[in-house]
């Protein structure tokens, strides 16, 4: 795990207005070197700068809250949950 | 309370004649009393328990008949709109006739005639900062039924500081998010509180919510359907409290997941932030504070136009850098330091990037009437990076 200069595959299921914002429920995303939660974060980011908008974004892994330094790989479940307002 | 001495505190209250069911009510209530895990005894502690539902709209009504069917003993009901005829497409506790009339008035009637031995308190207000401690302490547990999350907040932040559990559910267009918050369990356990999912409450600007989306009807009447489980739950003691995860159903594709989450140990330190100032009424949008960039600043500054420069950051980034003659006031101390700050020139409020200065300047023009701020886009670093180059820039 964690083998530098090659690419690997991450999933990410997207929901609310995240979902809204990349425009799929579930995006892919290759990365040339390993993620964390924060790296793979600001690269979703930088992709699609309306997700910079949102300041609380819960990001779970394998369906367990993540912290920002906590490490991804690309056989990770994960999700990108912002909060919803709606009632 | 822990929730162990609530336990505790609603038994004895349930050994209270007050709670005894009466012939009517073993009618009434015959199929839960058929159910081993809720019998009499269960049935007596919803008798006693009290709980606040918080919006009596979409969520608020599936909630609001399925408890005041199930026979919770007090539900009082706070929200200060009237019903609308945009509400009846998923809001079933109202008609055509109630239209322009106050949904509290109107729920209270409807839900009284449902099941008369159950005591309803319509509240139409909105649940606010001044109102929010005296009444959410009145009750067992909160009901989060809310359409903002500025209210959303509030319940946490009241219930984390006056130790109640709460239901919370949100809804998006045809997903939603059940959760109990709050809750310590038999054991002692302490879950989490919702800023330990999401600690910064978002601007309205940014999320938005369906008074501007689209929402299925059926949505808020399934995702209701949970809170009301689970706040039966909660009060008879029966199953596994939704506490520690976050569930979320998918309409559309019929998913649902389970994410685990952990009370943060700083929980109670979240709540009530000096930069998050809840709006009394609900779905305003915050007013933009006005903005400068670092190049019109430097023409002003130039010209030596007689400007006030505030700095919100904290000591140690004054520091590293900051700008001439500026006044250093941490984002966290503005409160006690009003006084210091002028209200008959121009103010140029600034931080690192730019956020926690607008966040500043909205607080200062919500609670302390100021019209004179200025907000500097792209704070201290655009000005090290556009402006003046021998300036450090950090981190």
């Amino acid at each position: 795990m964690g083998v530098n200069n090659k690419e690997m595959n991450y999933t990410i299921n997207l929901f609310g207005i995240t979902r809204e914002i990349v425009g799929v429920s579930q995006y892919q995303l290759t990365l040339d070197s390993p993620a964390n939660v924060t790296t793979l974060l600001g690269h979703l980011k930088e992709e699609f700068p309306a997700l910079k908008q949102i300041k609380s974004l819960l990001v779970a892994v394998n369906s367990e809250y993540a912290n920002p330094e906590q490490a991804i790989l690309p056989s990770d479940e994960i999700a990108l949950i912002p909060p919803v307002s709606g009632g | 309370m822990k929730a162990s001495s609530w336990y505790a505190t609603k038994r004895l209250l349930c050994l209270d004649i007050n709670n005894m069911l009466t012939n009517k009510e073993k009618q009434r209530y015959q199929k839960h009393l058929l159910l081993s895990k809720i019998g009499e005894v269960g049935q007596e502690k919803l008798k006693a328990a009290s709980v606040l539902i918080v919006g009596a709209g979409g969520l608020g009504c599936p909630v609001l008949l399925y408890l005041a069917a199930a026979g919770v003993g007090k539900i009082g009901l706070i929200d200060k709109d009237s019903v609308d005829l945009s509400n009846l497409q998923r809001q079933v506790l109202y008609s055509i006739n109630d239209i322009g009339q106050a949904k509290v008035a109107v729920a209270a009637q409807k839900l009284q005639a449902l099941n008369d031995s159950i005591e309803l308190v319509p509240i139409q207000e909105n649940l606010h900062a001044e109102n929010a401690q005296a009444y959410i302490q009145q009750y067992d547990l909160v009901v989060d039924c809310t359409d903002n999350f500025s209210t959303r907040y509030l319940i946490n932040d009241f219930c984390v500081q006056l130790n109640k559990p709460f239901v919370y559910g949100a809804i998006h267009e045809f997903e939603g998010q059940v959760s109990v918050f709050n809750f310590t369990n038999a054991a002692g356990v302490q879950g989490p509180t919702y800023r330990c999912l999401f600690p910064e409450q978002p601007s309205e600007l940014e999320i938005p919510n369906c008074a501007t989306n689209g929402v299925l009807g059926i949505l808020p009447g399934a995702l209701g359907m949970y809170q009301a489980n689970e706040v039966v739950k909660v009060i008879t003691g029966i199953g596994t409290v939704l506490s520690g995860e976050l569930l979320m159903l998918d309409l559309l594709e019929n998913t649902s997941q389970k994410i685990r989450v952990k009370r943060r140990p700083d929980a109670e330190t979240l709540i009530f932030p000096v930069h998050e100032t809840p709006t009394p009424s609900h779905c305003e949008i915050t007013m933009l504070p006005a903005e400068i960039s670092v190049e019109e600043l430097a023409i002003k500054l130039d010209e030596k136009e007689d400007l006030f420069l505030l700095d919100v950051r904290n000591m140690n980034e004054y520091e590293i850098c900051h700008l001439e003659n500026a006044l250093l006031i941490p984002m966290n101390t503005i409160p006690e330091h009003i006084e210091n700050i002028p209200k008959d020139k121009p103010v140029i409020v600034y931080c690192h990037h730019g956020m926690r200065s607008a966040s500043v300047i909205r607080y200062l023009q919500q609670n302390h009437g100021y019209t004179n701020l200025t907000n500097l886009v792209g704070g201290i670093h655009a000005w090290a990076v556009e402006i003046d180059e021998t300036m450090e820039v950090y981190q």
